[in-house]
């Protein structure tokens, strides 16, 4: 029998559509799955069996009627920092311990209302802090994908390494991710499956736990493009509860598939091009520019200059906007707290015992360049050069540029516990330089795989477009797609 | 820019996280590495730039000044730590 897990997200919908497979026994399959394999991978920090054959049950009655929506009976991973009513959510953080929200992000409730199926909550960085998925309070994902000859465990990415893993191991069909300065786009890199960060406003950031609520942004991650395109326009909405969300219709994403490219200017930024990048990225990136040029596509060199300044500048912006938002856990309203002798202490001793490190340094960070004195060196300075940022794309679009080529990360995945990492946080955040000035000027991007390198691991091109062109991204990933393949790690779990 | 340990301490105590004399001294050098990093911005000149403030260029929609939401006191209070009859309980604050 065909392990039905196999099955894309489009094949499943037209399988389950048939009747060919049941919506129960499809989420039969990912339960044994995740059975068999979270020992090992660590990518769910919570699973939801009755939930989820509760509600596969109801996508076979629906189906059995015709009634059936956009994803109907297809089950899914749930990042852990969306809230999910009832169920697990804590960011991956000690300091949520025992939170089960009495409420639904507005995301997850759009995905149940086109009929999809939760199987559980994914494993990330603690409050999506991190490159790794090793500021995890549960422990590192393990990536499904190893090098050849070598049983080293190397990390997924993060801070969505979660989503990623189990979506690139098949423990689930699809997953939402979050991304602020590349947490998507960059576990889907070191894993083979393609994430896309849409347009700042296109998906609504309510239930979902806020890190930079200026940078914040949901996404997919899923095996190929076009179950990204499937599963965005179910997640997509303007939403009466985020007023930055956007009132703008969603397009169906999948209809840009297979669009033809002519006429098309894809930009390549020389910025990037970043001293000591590896020749199989820079080659991998050549060969997407000739894959679009047999598209019909034109090459165009392009310049962002105050592309080096993103990182710095977000490494003031996100610290400051966290410290803000995380605030809130303070031992009173929810999760953790550790008595103290009085209020004050109570707090310093619950936020010492509930976050981790990494999330105490981005929020001592923000307390501090956010202090009397400092505000203007620091954070006003960086929303400048945030502007600049933004004020480089908005150039290349003016000239004609539909759509950019770049890297996504500066080397394919590295290994758990590596030391020259674990040592320097700034080394850990240059992991994200080809990523955060997405965020930084709120556009959308997308990282779909390439090619392996040297050692048998997956490589990504990322693709940058214009606000709210994410058909744009999609037809031109698709054509990379076709070209290049996709990717599946051997199973070894 | 630098941070010294007493600085590392009052900021520690401004984000209300208690930290002991080694975690402190371990932080000097991790915020300073940082701020190290991000001095490289006083190389740009933003002289005439306007702050960003907003990503998208969006007039923020304003809801009608309603009651549209309540009557919740037992879920607010669901996931609290120490609740007594809906009220939030904490330490004596007040002498």
């Amino acid at each position: 029998m065909t392990d039905l897990t196999s099955f894309s997200i489009a094949e499943a919908r037209d399988k389950l559509k048939s009747r060919d497979i049941s919506a129960v026994e499809l989420t039969q399959s990912y339960l044994s799955a995740i059975d068999a394999a979270n020992g090992a991978l660590n990518a769910y920090v919570a699973v939801t069996p009755d939930t989820a054959l509760a509600m596969a049950k109801a996508s076979d009655e629906r189906l059995a009627t015709g009634k059936g929506g956009a994803l109907e009976g297809i089950p899914l991973g749930v990042k852990d920092l969306f809230a999910t009513e009832g169920v697990h959510t804590q960011a991956a953080s000690h300091i949520l311990d025992g939170f089960k929200p009495k409420y639904e992000s507005t995301v997850t409730q759009n995905l149940w209302n086109d009929g999809a199926v939760m199987l559980g909550k994914l494993n990330m960085d603690e409050f999506a802090m991190g490159s790794s998925n090793e500021s995890s309070y549960y422990g590192p994902v393990v990536n499904p994908w190893k090098a050849e000859g070598s049983d080293e465990k190397l990390v997924p990415g993060g801070s969505s390494g979660g989503s990623a893993a189990a979506v690139a191991a098949r423990l689930c069909a699809g997953a939402t991710a979050t991304d602020t300065g590349g947490s998507i786009r960059q576990p889907a890199a070191f894993t083979g499956t393609v994430g896309i960060k849409p347009t700042y406003g296109r998906c609504s950031r309510w239930g979902i736990a806020a890190y930079a609520s200026s940078l914040d942004q949901a996404g997919p991650i899923a095996r190929d493009v076009r179950d990204a395109a499937i599963l965005l326009k179910s997640m997509a909405s303007v939403d009466l509860k985020d007023s930055t969300s956007v009132d703008l219709p969603v397009p169906d994403y999948e209809a840009s598939l297979g669009q033809s490219l002519k006429g098309m200017k894809i930009g390549i930024p020389r910025e990037y091009r970043v001293e000591g990048m590896p020749e199989e990225i820079e080659k991998l990136w050549a060969q997407g520019m000739q894959w679009l040029k047999d598209a019909g596509a034109e090459i165009v060199d392009i310049s962002l200059p105050h592309t080096k300044y993103a990182l710095p500048a977000y490494y003031i912006v996100a610290p400051a906007e966290a410290s803000s938002n995380l605030a809130r856990y303070d031992g009173v309203r929810y999760g953790l707290r550790v008595d103290g002798k009085d209020i004050a202490d109570m707090y310093e001793k619950t936020r010492a015992a509930g976050f981790g490190k990494e999330v105490k340094r981005r929020i001592m960070i923000g307390t501090y360049v956010l202090s009397a004195g400092y505000y203007d060196a620091y954070y006003l300075k960086a929303q400048k050069v945030r502007t600049l940022i933004k004020r480089d794309f908005e150039t290349v679009f003016h000239d004609g540029v539909d759509a950019v080529l770049a890297p996504i990360t500066p080397s394919s995945a590295f290994a758990i516990g590596d030391k020259e990492l674990a040592a320097d946080p700034v080394k850990m955040y240059l992991q994200d330089v080809f990523t955060i000035t997405v965020n930084m000027a709120g556009l959308p991007g997308l990282s779909v795989p390439a090619g392996l390198d040297h050692k048998g691991l997956p490589l990504g091109l990322q693709l940058i477009g214009k606000p709210f062109e994410e058909e744009t991204l999609f037809k031109t990933a698709h054509v990379i797609e076709q070209a290049a393949g996709t990717f599946s790690p051997a199973k070894w779990w | 820019m630098s941070v010294d340990l007493a600085t590392v301490k009052r900021v520690a105590r401004l984000s209300r996280i208690a930290v002991t004399e080694e975690e402190a001294e371990r932080m000097v050098g991790e915020l300073n590495g940082i701020l190290g990093f991000v001095e490289q911005l006083s190389e740009v000149d933003v002289t005439g730039v306007e702050p960003m403030t907003s990503v998208t260029p969006i007039i923020m929609r304003k809801r009608h000044d309603a009651v549209t939401d309540g009557d919740k006191a037992d879920d607010v209070v669901a996931n609290a730590p120490a609740t007594d009859q809906n009220f939030f309980l904490v330490p004596k604050v007040v002498e």
